[in-house]
């Protein structure tokens, strides 16, 4: 399977009930059913150019497919294999827009405390907003139960065996959320700093969250999410005193892969920091509910 | 990175194209592919199999183009070929490097009946 995250293809749950699938192909798109059980099991050994060119399995039963009489012809696609993607997260970014919702897809390693900080983050702004959560897990529901508890709507995704939330995934879970006009949607997404950095969910900005117990060099082994990323918080610095890790190298390596990378310091857990970070959560949903009173649809 | 999502992703590319000009059998699918956009290659390979199997593409061939990784440093402004997201520019030493080539993930071409 997948090499960095060892996804495979698993059946996506929202709130446990089985994600409608518009990808499946149709029943007429199927080709033919073919080695029942054989190919799944092990890798292929890529030898289609001798299958093709001797045997040519698709060519249908009466062997129409003399060599050299081939009616084969190409199509020009030049297209971008995440635009599907692209697709719905545009789409979920026009909901939020006409809506003034701000939403922020939080990205990280499994554990760096993305979970605990919304559940701070709900209680620090209890009664000043509507916040919604949506919380990508491969499996359980335990975080949108802690999500809950602490008193905002909650749907969890489970992702199966994949590695990474995906634009049609939210826009469903947002419709099952009824999600209120001028408010602050959270997205947690699945542990993991590779994958989600590839795919649009449609929110303002990714917030990479990345704690003070795992290595500085995160930011260098993980480009790709630091891009993508527009602030990172670095998290549990309430431990900093009891390890060897040099915050000011984390927050330089990240600022290689990504000089405009906002950075705040917090500790979900003692508070340090929270205010700047609730500052800067509230100044984003100040402007987008006044980008909508601007721009009425 | 899921390579797998990837590849179920170029099946949708390839289905809504087959739907639209009447294909019954793709035989060949190229892909363009950066080397920046942190695609395993011979993943993607095992994931397309997979995935293609019953599909209309049907053990169709993966041909794969590699694209390289291509950035300009914001600073100074020359440009230069890249290998990874942290080097530095090799003129001035910022690390402020933008990606202008090497990152794109691209179904090119479909060789179809
Ligand atoms: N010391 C300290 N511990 C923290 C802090 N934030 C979170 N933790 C702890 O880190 C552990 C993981 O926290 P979670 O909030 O579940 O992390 P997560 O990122 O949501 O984890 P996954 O959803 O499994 O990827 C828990 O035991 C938290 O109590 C912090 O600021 N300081
Ligand atoms: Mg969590
Ligand atoms: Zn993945
Ligand atoms: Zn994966
Ligand atoms: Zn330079």
């Amino acid at each position: 399977m997948c090499t960095t995250c060892g996804c495979g293809i698993g059946q996506t749950l929202i709130a446990g009930h089985a994600l409608k699938q518009p990808r499946k192909p149709g029943e007429a798109m199927r080709y033919r059913v073919h080695e029942e059980g054989a190919a799944l099991a092990h890798p292929h050994t890529h030898q289609h150019g001798v299958l093709d060119g001797v045997l040519d399995f698709g060519a249908g039963a009466a062997g129409t497919h003399a060599p050299g009489i081939s009616q084969s012809r190409m199509i020009k696609i030049e297209r971008d294999i995440l635009a599907k993607n692209n697709d719905y997260a545009a789409e979920n970014r026009d909901t939020f827009s006409t809506h003034g919702i701000f939403a922020l897809n939080l990205v990280s390693s499994p554990g760096s405390g993305k979970t605990t900080l919304l559940v701070k983050t709900i209680a620090a702004l209890h009664g000043t907003l509507p916040i919604a959560v949506i919380e990508g897990d491969q499996q359980t529901d335990n975080d949108a139960a802690r999500i809950r508890a602490a008193g905002a709507p909650a749907l969890q995704i489970n992702t199966g065996k994949g590695c990474h939330l995906d634009a049609y995934m939210v826009g469903q879970a947002m419709q099952q959320l009824h999600l209120q006009d001028n408010s602050l949607l959270l997205i947690e997404n699945v542990g993991n700093l590779v994958c989600p950095a590839s795919f649009d969910l449609g929110e303002a900005h990714k917030v990479v969250i990345l704690s003070v117990t795992e290595g500085e060099d995160k930011p260098l082994k993980y480009p790709d999410m630091f891009r993508a990323a527009d602030l990172m918080l670095l998290n549990k610095c309430d431990l900093l005193p009891y390890l060897e890790f040099d915050a000011d190298l984390a927050v330089d390596y990240a600022h290689r892969i990504n000089p405009k990378l906002k950075v705040i310091r917090i500790s979900a857990s003692s508070g340090e920091g929270m205010t700047e970070w609730l500052g800067w959560v509230a100044m984003g949903c100040r402007n987008a509910t006044h980008r909508r009173t601007e721009s009425p649809a | 990175m899921h390579e797998m999502s990837l590849a179920e992703s170029v099946l949708q590319i390839i289905e809504d194209t087959a739907r639209k000009q009447g294909v019954t059998r793709v035989k060949t699918v190229w892909l363009e592919i950066g080397q920046l956009a942190c695609v395993e290659q011979e993943s993607l390979r095992f994931c397309f199999d997979v995935v293609m199997r019953d599909s209309i593409a049907h053990q169709a061939r993966l041909e794969i183009t590699e694209t390289a990784g291509q950035g300009r440093c914001a600073k100074c402004s020359i440009e230069m070929p890249i290998a990874a997201l942290y080097e530095a520019c090799p003129n001035c030493g910022s690390y402020e490097i933008h990606v202008i080539g090497g990152d794109e993930m691209r179904v090119k071409e479909l060789e179809v009946e």
